[in-house]
């Protein structure tokens, strides 16, 4: 245990790539319970599928492996895949489930396109691309964190600045409009900061997994309190803690990898907070019930009510 | 000659490919406290919601006190249907209501002091001011519907919209509502309410529309809320309803 | 018997009409993304039965699959039922927990387990052929294809056996309850083939190509037609046609033909999105742009009308700037509304006045449905 807080704090890489999951457990944490309280779960996996052809499309195009340039591209692919899904879904009788489902599978199909003819040019710069898939977060140098830290700080600072205004495309979108706010650019900020928080994430979480960062800090968060600003704090904090132990478990375990370590790490998270959380939980809802059924019939209550 | 609260001309609505509402020509004075009634489908929810520019029109226009909606957003608040929010969304009752001033607050700027004391002053008006920290979904339904209500009434509109504010109350907070509407027609305000219930239009209002797709009849309750307009509004469904005749006036 | 690539397009085929047929049933009761969690999950249960057996041919691996399916749609209900959780978060929580055991399992074990996480993504249709079932020293052509073909009937079964259940539950429910037929009993059957399905197909074509082979031809279907019979039947075809499309263009570009497979099935749903007659975007558009014009005759028809009902004198003359006004609509548009009207014999013009003609009068009446 002391041995693993002394790599945390003096071993370079370690603290580099715990200093990057915490970073993306923090933004996919805030942003996701927005995600999550909209109905939008599902959107944040297509958008994280989708982000795979715009990377290496970014690689095609430019010849470049850097995050910036490989980030933007999924960005951008993340983007138009949510568009498309809109309007599939807005425009003909195909339902949103089945838009989602579509993007998704045919986004992804096609970056492996991309990735399997990207691998066959005889072109030495071309490999690690495959990282986008599960995630690698041993990989990631301090560059990649500044990177990831920088667009998470951006997104927080909007998030803040806007903070009234995307609660109130959360709870009630038409009392927005009837006060004069224009609720679709709001929405349309606020999608962006979602799919800013799921590149973030690609690097360490990988394309496949990247949509649990979003969901379960945010559905463990949401048992702990009623205040949406408590929530999003509560999910940032523990989409951290997963972030960090999840690395840390893979630099310590061998043959441990980090994004399905991330992921059952947050899940556990989940069960926890549904499980044991104060009021809402189920534990304490069966206890309720049950002090409730012994008080009815020290009463005299009858037993079959 | 006053300007009217409420004019619309020739709206017509159309979702998708059907048409919703016809040419609907509407005037409403101010300071009454009118009924929106139709049956089920008639475009009701439609027409405020299209007032309130929340659906795009294929033609036509509203002005509120004699300027066009957009001008007059201020002088304008809603109570929408209680139904179309997520009553598990994680805020609380006071927070809600606040939302109220979000349209006067404008960009960035957050709700302080004030405008919570004002919210509580809303509260207290639907007598909800002791569910203030409450969280909205240990609402039963006619609180919930107080505390949009007292949503609206923080936004000290001069006229109001309400999509069913009735329904699925019990009969004490059924009086309470009526009794706060018509304190706001006395103070003055245009109150436009969508109602289900025939029997008690006569007995809680002074203005009636009917509606079905197109207008039947706007005017003053003694002139509009006759059996032959309701039998227009209602067609066959109105010998079913012949039993509220007896209320008629 | 036949050549490999014979083989490997015969083999995404029959993989493609199996996913498409029950994909059918996702796509019309909303409930495609659960293609998605089902598809990932079952690599947890092909896992599992891999402990047990020690045997990556063993058919408990194709039963493993299917069982941790169905485990899969129970715990997203029973999330979804302690009200704390919504539906779709539910599915987001659940499947990527298994998948994430599952990928960690190989991993760990990684020297046992002849899977690769690739694979997993990939599928490994190009290897098919080279997996032979051999019977008494005759080779009866790659197993894959016997595999597949065994689900395909079992879909192809169940689905021509309780077609009338299944198409009621999915339509009418209530209509289903009053007939005694039971939705969660259809509902975890259908459940079933899905799991089958996706293991089947996951060799194949990866877990997440399954959810494009299961939801895209379907869905390209849905905006082709309305009966439930034609829709089975097209979706199969399309299927087909992007399995061989994706291997031709895999071919070409030697790259995967999962993927490229998936990408031909979302090429074939972006043309019937765009030009499927009635339902895609160019017909929507049409008829909204004609609608739009009917909309606006209509209107002046009424408006016109309204104004006769009020004051039946005059001859019933209008002035048109006066109309124009009241319309509020802009001078072009305005203008061109009134020569339609004109041509179509709707109003009649005299000086700057216009009048309603019989006919009319009678799109008035009709508009006000009377
Ligand atoms: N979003 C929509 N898309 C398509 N059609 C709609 C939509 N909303 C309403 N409609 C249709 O418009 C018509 C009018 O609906 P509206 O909700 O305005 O009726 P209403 O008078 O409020 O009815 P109710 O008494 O049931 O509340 C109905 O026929 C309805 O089917
Ligand atoms: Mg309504």
């Amino acid at each position: 245990m002391i041995e693993l807080f002394n790599n945390l704090f003096f071993d370079h890489t370690l603290r580099t790539v715990a200093l990057g999951a915490g970073a993306l457990g923090i933004v996919s944490g805030a942003l996701g319970s927005f995600a999550v309280l909209r109905r939008q779960s599902l959107l944040g996996d297509a958008i994280s599928h989708a982000a795979l052809p715009g990377i290496a499309l970014a690689f095609l195009l430019t010849g470049n492996k850097s995050a910036l340039v490989l980030l933007s591209g999924a960005a951008i692919a993340g983007a138009i895949a949510t568009w498309l899904v809109t309007n599939i879904a807005g425009l003909t009788r195909v339902k949103y489930d089945s838009a989602l489902g579509i993007i998704l599978s045919v986004f992804f199909g096609f970056g492996l396109v991309l990735l399997t003819y990207i691998q066959k040019q005889p072109n030495a710069n071309q490999a690690g691309l495959e990282k986008y898939l599960f995630g690698q977060a041993a990989a990631i140098v301090e560059k990649d964190v500044l990177i990831m830290a920088g667009l998470g700080l951006v997104a927080l600072f909007l998030l803040f600045l806007f903070w009234k205004e995307f609660k109130l495309l959360s709870f009630d979108r038409d009392f927005g409009t009837t006060m004069g706010y224009p609720m679709a650019l709001i929405d349309f900020v606020l999608t962006t900061l979602l799919v800013l928080a799921i590149v973030i994430g690609l690097q360490t979480v990988g394309v496949v997994l990247m949509s649990a960062m979003l969901i379960a800090p945010a559905v463990a968060a949401r048992q702990w309190t009623d205040n949406l600003a408590i929530m999003v704090l509560l999910a940032a904090f523990f989409g951290a803690l997963a972030g960090v132990s999840g690395t840390v478990a893979s630099s310590t375990i061998s043959r441990m990898p980090a994004g399905p370590a991330i992921v059952v790490a947050v899940s556990f998270l989940v069960v926890l907070s549904i499980l044991f959380a104060p009021r809402r939980g189920v534990i304490w809802q069966r206890g309720r019930d049950y002090l409730l059924r012994q008080r009815f019939r020290a009463l005299g209550g009858k037993k079959d009510v | 000659m006053p300007t009217n609260a409420l004019d619309v001309s020739d709206l017509t609505v159309a979702y998708k490919e059907k048409p919703v509402l016809w040419d609907i020509d509407l005037t409403v004075p101010p300071a009454v406290l009118l009924a929106v009634i139709g049956p089920n489908g008639a475009g009701k929810t439609t027409l405020i919601k299209s007032i309130l520019g929340l659906i795009p029109t294929v033609a036509g226009s509203v002005r509120i006190y004699g300027r066009p909606y957009k001008e007059q957003r201020k002088q304008v608040a809603y109570v929408p249907q209680r139904g179309t929010v997520d009553w598990d969304f994680p805020t609380s009752v006071l927070d809600v209501v606040t939302m109220g001033l979000y349209g006067t607050l404008g960009w960035l700027k957050r709700p302080g002091k004030k405008e919570k004391k004002l919210a509580m002053e809303a509260l207290e008006m639907v007598a909800m001011q002791d569910y203030a920290h409450r969280q909205i979904s240990q609402l039963s339904g006619g609180q919930q519907q107080r505390v949009f209500l007292a949503r609206a009434l923080v936004q000290q509109a001069e006229i109001y919209f309400m999509d069913e504010p009735f329904q699925g109350v019990d009969a004490m907070t059924e009086k309470a509502i009526l009794r706060l509407l018509k304190d706001l027609r006395s103070a003055g305000k245009t109150v436009i309410v969508v109602h289900h219930d025939l029997q008690t239009v006569p007995e809680y209002f002074d203005w009636v529309t009917l509606l079905n797709t197109r207008l039947v009849a706007n005017g003053p309750m003694e002139e509009v809320f006759t059996e032959a307009n309701l039998e227009k509004a209602y067609g066959g469904r109105f010998m079913q309803l012949k039993a509220t005749a007896r209320a008629l006036p | 018997m036949f050549s490999p690539q014979v083989e490997i397009m015969l083999i995404a085929s029959v993989v493609a009409v199996a996913c498409a047929i029950v994909g059918v049933f996702l796509v019309l009761r909303s409930m495609a993304m659960m293609s998605d969690a089902i598809s990932h999950s079952v690599l947890l249960g092909i896992v599992l039965a891999f402990f047990l057996t020690r045997d990556l041919a063993s058919p408990a691996l194709i039963i493993g699959a299917a069982v941790m399916g169905l485990i899969t749609v129970f715990l997203v209900e029973m999330l979804h039922q302690t009200r704390l959780v919504y539906e779709d978060a539910a599915i987001g929580i659940v499947f990527p927990l298994l998948f994430s055991i599952a990928v960690i399992l190989i991993s760990r074990h990684a020297a046992n387990i002849h899977l690769d996480t690739d694979a997993v993504l990939l599928g490994e249709l190009a290897f098919a052929p080279f997996d032979r079932f051999i019977y008494q020293g005759v080779d009866l052509g790659p197993k894959a294809l016997y595999i597949m073909g065994a689900i395909l009937m079992v879909n192809i079964f169940f689905i021509t056996i309780f077609f009338k259940e299944l198409k009621i539950v999915t339509f009418d429910p209530q209509l289903a309850a009053v007939l005694g037929i039971s939705p969660v009993v259809v509902h975890y059957a259908l459940m079933s083939l899905v799991s089958i399905t996706a293991v089947g197909a996951f060799d194949a074509v990866g877990s997440i190509l399954v959810v494009a082979l299961m939801i895209a031809p379907p869905a390209t279907a849905y905006l082709l037609t309305d009966r439930l019979h034609i829709m089975i039947g097209l979706s199969a075809l399309l299927g087909v046609a992007s399995a061989l499309g994706g291997y031709a263009m895999a071919h070409y570009l030697d790259a995967s033909i999962a993927g490229s497979m998936a990408t031909v099935a979302g090429l074939i749903f972006a043309i019937a999105f765009l030009f499927a007659p009635g339902r895609g975007l160019l017909s929507v558009a049409k008829r909204r742009v004609e609608q739009r014009w009917n909309f606006a005759l209509v209107t002046l028809a009424i408006h016109l009308w309204h104004r006769e009902k009020l004051s039946p004198v005059v001859g019933n003359a209008y002035a048109i700037q006066e109309l124009r006004q009241h319309l509020r609509w802009s001078s072009t548009y305005f203008t061109s509304v009134m020569e339609r009207a004109l041509k179509q014999g709707l109003i009649a013009k005299r000086d700057q006045y216009v009048q309603l003609t019989e006919e009319g009068r009678n799109l008035a009446r009709e508009g006000q449905g009377f």
